[in-house]
């Protein structure tokens, strides 16, 4: 079987953009959950989430593609530049490149795959019902008139509309900018889309259907549709807009609900042989995958965490370890009590009184929930195998499992990170140091 | 490496409920297009869709155990029973771990009236912006947290999975018109490693809503021929003027062929071969030498060890655009070379529209029909030949051919290619 390395990783996240910023400020204790500045968040019961440093997209992308950041939604814009940093990270020369100074790509385009995750992208709600008050049913009403819409108000919006918002427009702009022509795929579970669509990019390697693969997730749920469907079903902590660094606290005693983000990572996945031959930086090996669903409930995880503590089992295996090698668990850690909490029983399923030991790294306390963005947590768990740093964990006070206020160091061979979605789709994977 | 069998499938798309009913009407050339009458689409550009009529989910599943779900899961859930009760799988006799899901599944409608009340209400017209916690006000008491989420393009595979009790790998994947052919083929993949015993595959869609419709329209990539909705859908035709919407859900239940044997199944059709690419040219249109769908084609023969004389049939991805059939013609002659005049090829999308995200699924059923029976369902509405489009498209009545291995091409906005090759079962 074929090995697969991550050389290279892009994260964009509310405490920063490029992965070395982002590493920095997490190690630093930064906060990113703030409250909103991208709209007026006071009529909603949760006011703060988690929003990217401003960036212009125009200036992220090859100028003879500027004119198509006008069709990208907040989301794409995250994975366009998640895969700039992913691809300079990576040192490999893309069509992005080639294009700019007439050199040589340094990879055949088929031979690289793409994978990105993402969300139920939300419409931008200005443009849409700026075109709506054409078709009001009259003045003062509050009701659309279809009759209307459907001979005047539609005209309003640009003819590329609905492209913003499909969810695999994300890896389409990726693969255009970077010449990308490989497996193409989009996954689109909810929280779990980021650590499926690596798992599955690391088979198309393992295989050989590629020798490389962009795989990762982005999404923003900072907007009001993504902050009222999580306020409607009841997830976020609504008590902590005076404070909103407090707001999110995985596995504490005191947590209320999680916090709406933005963000996403992209990992570039690898052939070992082929990285090795390139003399390439590996940040670590992807040693085992495994995704499992949970036919309990569409939207709360099953009490006992059975299929998240299956498919951590189940990837462990296949990376040849087992829960007694494992260094750190990079965990959802969402800080929703029961979610916690189904998390934890999977978790001490899989470690049994061996949890204490492991350290734990939850991050949604500092850059919130971004959705399908959650891939964060896999480039997290690579950067840890990478610099032997641990990320402090803020906000998390609990005595059964292993975490700390401060950063700390260590020799981690082996790192778990695993998940849960919204719809019950689980996932694992194991990063292991080469 | 585990070789793969398909042993249940089930559909529900405009043309029936089941899968007899849908082929026999597909090979008698019937139409399932019509006028739009899911919401008011008398004024808009095209007011004509393939709808998906008289269904009601109760009649697979029990409808309290799934209070509040979408149309598409709906659809999904009525399609799953179906192709699970074929396959005579019973959940007892398989560790749920073994049962795993890959669908390609759309997301579900928005709720458009209460999403267009709230926006209205909220609209600060000299500002030209929402007034956000006015918004917020109007939409937390219009909107329904169950109707909101149940829009999230993974929750048809939340529920065939509470149906099932399924536990082993789960993903949805949404590479819009390729989507549930890439997720047959990404399960066989998951089989093929042996991650699992089963894989339930497909997907399930509807963009006959008000918003589906517009975005297309805005694109204009749909027809408009709203006087004679029968004949809208025309394939490969030379005044084809874009594809009808359709809305469905097919599923297929796959099997190791260990795990078939052993439990004494009737197998319909092995999975040969599957093929993934991306275009990497353009958001808004295909690659115009079709380098893509070349390469998907490609990829599947060789992943199936078959060249291209082996394939007795093409369904056709075959939506109705311009720009479509023709690319696709230039890809299966540049694929077929030679033998691309003697393979017959055939886009059902000309009777039950384009089923979108699903169309995938259904699609590779159609060729497991064909290969059951012996007979290739037409492309109709093939009247006026395109010079470009000169290729055997089984125009307009179904045919008799020998079938033992066929082709589904699927081909998704954005440039996601895939193709599976399905083949009549032989030990």
């Amino acid at each position: 079987m074929r090995r697969v390395v991550i050389t290279g990783i892009g994260v964009v996240s509310p405490i920063g953009i490029g992965a070395e910023a982002f590493w920095r400020k997490l190690l630093d204790k930064q906060m990113g959950v703030r409250r909103i500045a991208s709209f007026d968040p006071s009529g909603f019961g949760a006011q703060v989430g988690g929003e990217v440093p401003d960036f212009k997209i125009a200036q992220e992308v090859p100028k003879s593609y500027r004119k198509a950041t006008k069709v990208m939604s907040r989301d794409i814009e995250l994975a366009v530049l998640a895969a700039k940093d992913a691809f300079a990270s990576a040192k490999l020369r893309s069509k992005a490149d080639a294009e700019a100074d007439g050199g040589a790509m340094d990879f055949e385009p088929s031979r690289f795959g793409c994978n990105i995750g993402a969300g139920l992208i939300s419409a931008e709600l200005n443009e849409l019902t700026y075109a709506f008050d054409q078709a009001r049913r009259g003045p003062g009403s509050d009701q659309i008139d279809w009759g209307k819409w459907g001979r005047e108000g539609m005209q309003q919006l640009t003819p590329l509309w609905m492209l913003k918002y499909l969810p695999n427009m994300l890896a389409s702009h990726v693969t255009i900018i970077h010449g990308l022509t490989g497996p193409s795929n989009n996954i689109t579970s909810a929280e779990a889309s980021g650590h499926l669509s690596i798992g599955e990019a690391f088979r198309t390697i393992q295989r050989g259907d590629a020798d490389y693969a962009i795989a990762g997730s982005a999404e923003s749920k900072v907007n009001p549709m993504g902050l009222m469907r999580q306020q409607l079903l009841g997830r976020l902590s609504a008590t902590s807009n005076d404070h909103p660094a407090e707001a999110v606290r995985p596995f504490d005693a005191a947590a209320a609900g999680t916090a709406v983000a933005e963000g996403g990572a992209l990992l570039i996945l690898e052939e070992l042989e082929t990285a090795k031959r390139r003399g390439a930086t590996v940040y670590a090996e992807l040693a085992g995958f495994a995704a499992r669903q949970d036919p309990h409930d569409p939207v709360l995880p099953e009490p006992d965490g059975r299929s998240y503590a299956a498919a951590c089992r189940a990837a462990l295996m296949e990376a040849g370890v087992g829960p007694e090698d494992v260094d750190a668990v990079v965990p959802h850690g969402l800080g929703i009590p029961s979610h916690d909490s189904s998390e934890l029983f999977g978790l001490r399923s899989v470690f049994g009184d061996d949890l204490k030991r492991p350290v734990m790294c939850p991050i949604k306390a500092q850059i919130g929930s971004p959705a399908a963005g959650c891939a964060i947590d896999v480039a997290v768990a690579g950067l840890i195998v990478h610099t032997g740093k641990y990320p402090a964990t803020v906000n998390t006070r609990n005595g059964s499992i292993n975490v700390a206020t401060e950063v700390r160091e260590g020799q981690p061979q082996v790192v778990l990170t695993a998940i849960y979605g919204l719809g019950g789709q689980n996932a694992a994977l194991v990063l292991r140091k080469v | 490496m585990h070789r793969v069998v398909i042993t249940g499938t089930g559909w529900v798309t405009p043309m029936g409920h089941d899968i007899e009913t849908v082929w026999r009407r597909l090979l008698a050339g019937e139409s399932g297009i019509g006028r739009t009458d899911l919401f008011e689409a008398d004024s808009f550009p095209t007011s004509i869709s393939a709808q998906v009529r008289d269904y009601h989910f109760a009649r697979f599943v029990d409808e309290a155990i799934f209070e509040g779900v979408s149309r598409n899961t709906q659809f999904a859930l009525g399609a799953s029973a179906q192709a699970w009760r074929q396959a005579e799988l019973d959940a007892a006799g398989v560790d749920p771990e073994r049962i795993g899901i890959y669908l390609g599944s759309g997301e579900a409608a928005l709720d458009y009236e209460a999403y267009t009340t709230a926006a209205l209400a909220a609209w600060d017209g000299e500002k030209r912006q929402i007034n956000a916690p006015r918004w917020a006000q109007r939409a937390s008491a219009l909107m329904d947290a169950v109707r909101e989420h149940e829009q999230e393009p993974n929750m048809p595979l939340c529920h065939v999975a509470r149906l099932i009790g399924a536990r082993g790998p789960a993903f949805n994947c949404l590479t819009a018109c390729a989507a549930s052919c890439q997720a047959i083929g990404e399960a066989t993949e998951i089989l093929r490693r042996g991650d699992a015993d089963v894989m339930i595959g497909g997907g399930a869609h509807s963009m006959i809503h008000p918003f589906g419709v517009t975005g297309f329209n805005r694109l204009t990539a749909l027809s408009t021929m709203n006087d004679d909705p029968p004949a809208a859908s025309r394939p490969f035709d030379n005044t084809r003027g874009g594809f009808v919407l359709g809305e469905g859900a097919g599923m297929v239940i796959l099997e190791t062929l260990d795990h078939a044997r052993q439990r004494g199944a009737t197998i319909l059709a092995e999975v040969m071969g599957y093929g993934s690419t991306a275009d990497a040219f353009r958001i808004t249109d295909q690659h115009p030498t079709g380098d893509g769908a070349t390469a998907a084609m490609r990829e599947a023969l060789t992943d199936a060890g078959l060249r291209p004389q082996d394939i007795d049939y093409i369904n056709a991805h075959g939506t109705g655009t311009r720009e479509n059939d023709g690319n696709e013609t230039v890809s299966i002659k540049t694929v077929f070379g030679e033998h691309a005049a003697k393979v017959p090829i055939s886009s059902i999308k000309s009777m039950m529209g384009h089923l979108i995200a699903a169309a995938g699924a259904v699609e590779l059923i159609t060729c497991v029909l064909a290969i059951r029976d012996q007979i290739l369902p037409p492309t109709m509405n093939l009247h006026h030949p395109d010079p470009e489009c000169d290729l055997d498209y089984v125009p307009n009545k179904a045919r008799k051919a020998p079938v033992n291995t066929a082709m589904s091409n699927s081909f998704g906005f954005g440039g996601q290619n895939d193709t599976i090759i399905v083949r009549r079962w032989s030990a």
